[in-house]
């Protein structure tokens, strides 16, 4: 038997924690009040300190694994952690936000357990029963997770970002135990620069095609996204032919989005890229061919080639915007 | 070299997935290798030839869980170059992605491979789970989501680089490793193995075709088929499916004649802009 707590994996920076995170503590909040027990995040890295404390204002306590050789989020040294907090909590679950960090370590830790493991779900049921969606998002299915321990990521824009609680929780140190990395090393991380919002967090985001033809027709998209404020995003042809870095792909095997107001803009409405767009608000498509199914799905459809609409388009949105 | 890539036939998913009375109905669709091992198949051919079509140095074993028909994907992938290929009975209803994992895990131990290569995900259950399970339970490391792989030349590392979500980040993996590729993995240089393939060298940007040489071919390799209960694999499933459901219908949109009225209908309609 487990006992009631719930745990949610908490990324962070050295100072603080990201907001990738704040699904997972709603999502975690929702099992608690199944579960009966209290909400525990734990963070893990190097020189953490003060991440942990911001953390805790979320949370009930948070366990804190502050170890040199845990500076790099590797699954080989994550997931033995994880599992020493599940035993030392005695929790019930472990959840964390289907990040890159979240997809790759959760499983390993459910692995090392032997726990049943639900992938990006949208919905908690019940203490064990949780929806989650298939088929590239054209099904959803209801699972119900069989073992005592139940490991879970979060879709993030299925839950909304939690706000701190009432009152900040504890920090407790969490000794690591041994760590070995079999090996496996952090070289360096290539990070694409963008001053723009998060793309799984952007109120509007702007995603172009294969239409857009080359890197450089990009510009146009990247105006009308500065001046709605919002995130790029692209297809996946698109970052396949190099016009933009692949960490913008939208879609089921790139980045799920959820925005007030999403465009696209020379994309034909793949399924496999309708599975990262579906739930957003307000779809509008820009296409030159009629019978795009992308048409199928968008609230505004305008059926015209990129060059003739998306100037004119920014023309006009800035004498809206001026007119207040 | 020996690489063991495991394979799941998957639904295609270019055809409407029918949803009713709580179950999917795959009664009338036609099967396929899903495509992330389709391209990890592709990875490991390369890794094991000297340079593009150059010839095999090493083994490329697939491996699938399935129903008897799933021979017709395992043969398709043994046209394309695989050396032989095993087919483990087994029914999706009485799998989970631990027991796929457990039961891939035995014949890891058995075939001894010095690297497992498979998609990240599969395209129907979207688990993304396998892999990271698989690693576990061998306590081998993991490399996932990998875009590029370039295996040292004395067969003992590989450095790596993988699709996260802030960019491209860089790892070093001792092997055997097991080790998960995204789409891009079958780049023109996306993998190359330092002791065969220099480093000019160049691959198609997509996964290969069988060739009519290459189907000739596989109908004289090996296709074992076995039982999960040869293997030694106890045990059941830790996740069940309960119902399945068709996503709520976006409402039908409207189709706009004019970026003025588009503008209207979002600032006055919508009120998002
Ligand atoms: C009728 C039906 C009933 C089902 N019932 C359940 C259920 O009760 N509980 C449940 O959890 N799931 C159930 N499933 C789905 C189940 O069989 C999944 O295939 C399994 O959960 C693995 O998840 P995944 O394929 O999403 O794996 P992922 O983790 O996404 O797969 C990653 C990689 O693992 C490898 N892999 C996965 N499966 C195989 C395989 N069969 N052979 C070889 N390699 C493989 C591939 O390389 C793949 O790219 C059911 C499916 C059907 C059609
Ligand atoms: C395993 C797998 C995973 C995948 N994952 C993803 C994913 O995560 N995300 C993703 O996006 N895709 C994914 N795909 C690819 C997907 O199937 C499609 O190939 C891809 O989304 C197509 O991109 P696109 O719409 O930009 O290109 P196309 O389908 O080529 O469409 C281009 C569109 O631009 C329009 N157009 C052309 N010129 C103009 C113009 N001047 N003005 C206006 N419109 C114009 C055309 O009418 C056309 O509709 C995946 C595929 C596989 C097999």
């Amino acid at each position: 038997m487990s006992g009631t707590a719930t745990l949610v994996l908490l990324e962070t920076t050295t100072s603080n924690l990201r907001s990738a995170s704040l699904p997972a503590i709603s999502a975690a909040r929702k099992l608690a009040q199944v579960n009966g027990g209290p909400v525990v995040g734990v963070v893990i890295g190097s020189g953490i300190a003060a991440a942990a404390q911001d953390a805790a204002r979320y949370v009930d306590k948070v366990l804190c694994c502050d170890n040199a050789a845990l500076a790099a989020a590797l699954a080989e040294t994550w997931a033995p952690v994880l599992v020493a907090a599940i035993k030392k909590i005695d929790a019930a679950a472990l959840v964390a936000s289907a990040t890159s960090a979240g997809k790759d370590i959760l499983p390993r830790t459910a692995g090392l357990m032997g726990a049943g493991m639900a992938s990006e779900i949208v919905a908690v049921i019940g203490a064990k029963a949780f929806r989650r969606p298939t088929y590239a998002g054209n099904a959803l299915t209801d699972v119900e997770v069989l073992t005592p321990v139940v490991v879970a990521t979060v879709r993030q824009t299925e839950f909304p970002p939690a706000a701190p609680a009432a009152s900040a929780g504890t920090v407790e140190a969490l000794p690591p135990g041994p760590i070995d990395a079999l090996g496996s090393e952090f070289v360096a991380l290539h990070a694409s620069k963008s001053a723009r919002p998060d793309l799984t967090e952007a109120k509007v985001v702007v995603s172009g095609g294969r239409g857009l033809k080359d890197a450089q027709n990009f510009k146009v998209l990247e105006e009308l996204t500065d001046l709605l404020g919002g995130a790029l995003g692209a297809s996946r042809a698109a970052c396949d032919a190099g016009m933009v870095p692949n960490d913008l792909q939208v879609g089921q095997t790139g980045k799920v989005v959820a925005p007030e107001l999403y465009f696209a803009v020379g994309i034909s409405g793949a399924i496999q890229h309708l599975a990262g767009m579906k739930s957003s608000k307000v779809i509008v498509a820009i296409n030159k061919d009629p019978e795009a199914p992308i048409f199928q799905v968008a609230d505004y459809g305008l059926c015209a080639t990129w060059e003739s609409t998306v100037p004119p388009l920014i023309a006009q949105i800035k004498t809206v915007k001026a007119a207040g | 070299m020996k690489i063991l890539v495991p394979c799941k036939r998957v639904p295609n998913p270019d055809l409407k997935l029918k949803v009713a009375n709580g179950s999917v109905d795959l009664a009338g669709t036609t099967w396929q290798v899903n495509p992330f091992d389709e391209y990890a198949v592709e990875a490991a051919l390369r890794l094991t030839e000297k340079g593009k079509g150059g010839e095999r140095v090493g083994e490329v074993v697939v491996v699938s869980i399935g129903p008897k028909d799933t021979s017709a994907q395992l043969k398709q992938l043994l046209a394309m170059g695989a050396n032989r290929a095993i087919l483990i009975a087994g029914d999706d209803g009485a799998l989970d992605a631990d027991r796929v994992a457990r039961i891939l895990g035995t014949l890891v131990v058995a075939e001894k491979p010095d690297l497992v290569l498979m998609g990240k995900q599969a395209v129907d259950g979207d688990d993304n789970q396998v892999g990271q399970i698989l690693a576990a339970s061998l306590g081998w490391p993991q490399a996932t989501f990998l875009a590029s792989i370039l295996l040292a030349a004395d067969g003992k590392s590989a450095t790596v680089t993988r699709e996260v979500d802030a960019g491209v980040e860089e790892r070093r993996v001792h092997l055997p490793a097991v080790m998960t590729v995204d789409l891009r993995i079958v780049g023109k240089k996306a993998v190359r193995n330092e002791a065969l393939a220099p480093a000019t060298a160049e691959w198609e940007d997509t996964q290969r075709l069988a060739s009519l040489k290459g189907i000739m071919a596989a109908k004289k390799k090996e296709l074992r088929e076995i039982t999960a209960e040869s293997l030694g694999v106890a045990g059941g499933i830790l996740v069940k499916t309960l119902r399945h459901e068709a996503p709520p219908a976006r409402k039908a949109g409207v189709k706009v004649a004019s970026v003025e009225e588009l503008v209207a209908k979002l600032h006055n309609e919508a009120k998002v802009i």
